[in-house]
């Protein structure tokens, strides 16, 4: 089953009156197209939504699927800032269009890309889905900052994020290097880890650029 | 491979001295090979970093005559920071007759890296697995015969600190002829086709092979680029082309596939050469380090070490115990009316008299002060310096205050020249050097030669201020407080990148006795070798001024400048004394102490104005060679004025609260 955008629009904007902002209902006066709008018809269709007295009421069906068209538009809005670097109106707007394409799968690979996300830019929370689950019983916490390491955690270097030339060569002089495995050993007040069998000590700047996947432990 | 050895000289048994550069990694014992085989002596630390120079000695093995060459640490022949490429020049530009590849044997696979890149430069490579005790007493187990076939190289296993492989290395070295088996190493395809394409517009003559220069090239190292600029003249231009065109289209991965393609190398190098335990074997020295690493533990840790290391051996023992009986009984007791009564039997003019035995004299101020109080000051600081030197203790240290000293602009590396600076200014501002930035550079040399008191000139205003603690307290007080404003200040206003702190934590060992006198007793001639003839000089000078009348002038011209601060004009002569060295000036102030003329007050403010005042001339020397006139010549009158103007307020609001009166 594929929604309509509108339909997916109307769905969404039910979904966050009833669930997140505790209403019974939502009027649909506020909604930007007219309440003939044939999304409506499509949504009572899949019993999703129900009209009593002019206003919109959630159905089961549609809480799931209501929870799902959330989880994408929060995924986009992640995507659009944290990777795609756009901000403000302009990613929210493209986040918007964006949220239509993250199905069929293609909502898995964004959300596993962005290691499993909680929130949205803004706050909310981003519905957790079958991958996530998955990632949370698999142990794989996926890929972080070395700063997210905590003292004695062992993982293996990802890859090393820096716009810097020199940093980037002195980490790897220090043998900081994808798939060597590192040991945090301390965190505070400055990053010491090992690498083979000598130990560094480097600032927070530093320890943020080099990306770790961690080990289930 | 015949074209390669035609490049290097032809053993001559018995002809000129042949040349061997010792290189590697910073602290895995270059140094200490160093001294080992010249039986000369450079510094050797348990410091990365601390070979800033690079030293020459000689050798003999079976009559032939040999050059030695000690270069700082680097850590690839791509180099970034200062010392590296000071290295790297003897490889760019000497053409040693044999090139020795010091590495620490625990760290085998990080370090062969550059062993690989040496051989791939065509230099006649021999590699010394160092350290190779420790390496043992961890569980790893080295083939060092496999790694000499893989590599193609003479490979020798050694423990340089407990003289083990010594005599393997001088055979070696002697027997060594030409860099003719090495291996070629082959990178991917892709790159293969680059380093070709590059190499082959080179046409210049070069000491290093076209394969690591086109290499280096293409890494865009700056100084290799000037370099072919030369060699290639015409050509240059579409080299320079060649290389910006395959750079810009690997702009995104260059650095790290090379160094990934390079870790590949190792790793097969390493196969089957290299066994770690299972199981960590986590050391004594071990456990240690992480005290001295944790903020709850080491912060109590480097208490302890300030209160025995600096306040017990330095301070009390040092400066009081032992100048008591150099300055109080040998020379005032016994030394001095023994050599005015020679010298006045033998000279029988008063002014010549003055001029070795007078109240300047050069025998009873300049050699006393230098003997008799700075000395044992000086050595006391320079064995608890050098001894937690040794010990691995400052990377710790530097990490632990990193955060704190970001806030001055600089990073923990800094911490180790502030530290020497309470042993001797001069000497902290050369090994400022070891800094990463100018701007950290800068801000460590204001701050030497602003607030930190060398161990000298701390000895003498102890003493001084010792009867009031409270007069002890605000000058402590007052230097702090400047420290931090001006540390601050300049971090705000001095231009340039924000500093990043990384360092190696070498393992914590107890030191050597042997290496900590020997390191004590080359850090005390150095300074005396320093000292002395300034104050030999200082007190020709006061004689001159006094006999001349000039002096008299000078204090009276500087009485207003001492009033305005609330001083005695006698404190001019101290001042004055001051500008030769600090310390001088200080032990000026301590005689007018004993002749009862300044209160507590006015000692303290006369103390921190002296201890803020411009630093000794020696000092000031080498801020000009380290730093350049315009930078030393600005700290230099910046100082001067926030001495003063320092002393001015501290003596006004001494006077408004009535503190110390």
């Amino acid at each position: 089953m594929k929604l309509s955008e509108k339909a997916e629009e109307i769905l969404e904007a039910l979904w966050i009156t009833v669930e997140e902002g505790g209403a019974a209902f939502l009027d649909p006066g506020i909604m930007a197209f007219p309440a003939d709008d044939p999304a409506y018809q499509e949504l009572t269709g899949h019993a999703m939504i129900e009209i009593r007295q002019g206003m919109i009421n959630l159905r089961p069906e549609g809480r799931v699927e209501g929870k799902m068209t959330i989880r994408r538009h929060r995924l986009a809005e992640r995507l659009m800032m944290d990777v795609l670097n756009i901000r403000g109106d302009d990613g929210e707007f493209k986040a918007c269009q964006f949220e239509h394409l993250l199905n069929e799968g293609a909502d898995i690979k964004v959300c596993t890309m962005l290691n499993h996300p909680t929130t949205c830019p803004h706050g909310k929370p981003i519905p957790p889905g079958e991958c996530c689950y998955q990632a949370r019983a698999d142990g794989d916490l996926g890929v972080v900052p070395l700063t997210e390491f905590k003292s004695g955690q062992e993982g293996e270097i990802a890859y090393i994020q820096t716009g810097d030339n020199k940093k980037m060569q002195k980490l790897m002089a220090m043998g900081v290097l994808p798939g060597n495995r590192i040991v945090l050993t301390q965190a505070y007040p400055s990053y010491i880890f090992r690498v083979g069998y000598s130990e560094f000590a480097i600032d927070t700047n530093l320890a943020r650029e080099i990306f770790v996947r961690k080990q289930i432990a | 491979m015949s074209t390669r050895c035609s490049k290097h000289k032809e053993i001559t048994m018995n002809g000129s001295a042949r040349k061997v550069a010792l290189v590697g990694n910073p602290n895995v014992g270059k140094s200490v090979l160093f001294n080992v085989l010249t039986g000369a002596y450079v510094t050797v630390s348990n410091y990365p970093g601390t070979s800033v120079e690079v030293s020459r000695g000689n050798m003999l093995i079976n009559e032939q005559q040999w050059e030695v060459i000690d270069t700082p640490g680097m850590y690839s022949i791509h180099t970034i920071t200062e010392e590296e490429r000071v290295a790297r020049e003897i490889l760019l530009h000497e053409s040693p007759d044999v090139v020795v590849h010091v590495l620490d044997a625990r760290n085998l696979e990080r370090m062969l890296a550059m062993t690989i890149q040496l051989i791939e430069a065509g230099l006649p490579v021999v590699l010394v697995v160092n350290i190779l005790d420790e390496a043992e007493r961890m569980g790893l187990v080295i083939d060092l015969e496999l790694l000499r076939q893989k590599l193609g190289i003479p490979v020798i296993g050694a423990a340089t600190a407990r003289k083990r492989g010594i005599d393997e290395i001088r055979s070696v070295l002697h027997i060594y002829s030409c860099p003719c088996d090495q291996q070629k190493f082959e990178y991917s395809r892709l790159l293969e086709r680059d380093i070709t394409e590059v190499a082959s517009l080179m046409q210049g003559d070069y000491i290093l092979s076209r394969r690591a220069l086109a290499l280096l090239l293409l890494q865009q190292d700056e100084e290799i680029a000037e370099l072919a600029r030369h060699r290639e003249g015409e050509g240059y231009a579409q080299l320079a082309e060649k290389i910006r065109e395959i750079a810009f289209d690997r702009r995104e991965t260059f650095h790290l596939e090379l160094s990934l393609e390079r870790k590949e190398m190792v790793r097969r190098v390493m196969a089957g050469a290299f066994t770690a335990p299972k199981v960590r074997v986590i050391t004594v020295a071990e456990r240690l380090s992480r005290l001295a690493v944790r903020p709850l533990t080491g912060i109590p840790m480097l208490l302890i070490v300030l209160y025995f290391g600096l306040y017990q051996f330095v301070g009390v023992f040092g400066a009081g115990t032992v100048v008591d009986l150099l300055e109080g009984k040998f020379f005032e007791g016994w030394f001095n009316p023994w050599i005015i009564s020679v010298v006045k039997g033998i000279i029988p003019w008063e002014i010549i008299q003055e001029l070795f035995v007078g109240e300047y004299g050069i025998i009873t101020l300049g050699i006393r002060y230098a003997v008799g109080i700075i000395l044992p000051v000086v050595a006391t600081f320079f064995i608890f310096f050098s001894f937690l030197e040794d010990t691995g203790y400052f990377p710790r240290l530097a990490l632990l205050v990193d955060r704190i000293f970001k806030h001055f602009g600089m990073t923990g590396r800094a911490v180790i020249p502030m530290v020497l600076g309470f042993g001797c200014d001069t000497m902290a501002t050369m090994v400022t050097r070891t800094l990463e930035t100018k701007r950290e550079r800068i801000i460590a040399t204001i701050l030497l030669s602003l607030t930190i008191p060398c161990s000298a000139q701390l000895g003498v205003i102890m003493s001084l201020l010792a009867k009031f603690p409270g007069a002890l307290a605000v000058w402590g007080g007052t230097l702090l407080l400047l420290f931090i404003v001006v540390g601050i200040l300049s971090a705000k206003i001095i231009p340039g990148e924000a500093p990043m702190f990384y360092m190696e934590l070498p393992p914590m060992r107890l030191p050597q006795f042997g290496n900590v006198v020997t390191k004590t007793y080359t850090r005390m001639q150095w300074y005396f070798m320093e000292i002395l003839p300034l104050f030999v000089l200082a007190s020709v000078l006061l004689w001159l001024g006094k006999i001349t009348g000039f002096f008299e002038k000078m204090i009276n011209a500087m009485t207003p400048v001492m009033a305005s601060i609330g001083l005695p004009k006698e404190t001019a002569v101290a001042f004055i004394f001051g500008f030769f060295r600090r310390d001088y000036g200080a032990a000026g102030l301590y005689e007018l102490q004993t002749k009862g003329l300044m209160d507590a007050r006015q000692l303290t403010v006369a103390a921190v104005t002296l201890t803020l005042f411009i630093p000794c001339i020696a000092q000031f020397l080498i801020m000009k060679k380290e730093r350049g006139w315009k930078v030393a010549g600005a700290i230099g009158v910046f100082v001067s004025l926030l001495a003063f103007g320092s002393g001015f307020i501290l003596n006004r609001a001494l006077l408004a609260t009535g503190l110390l009166s």
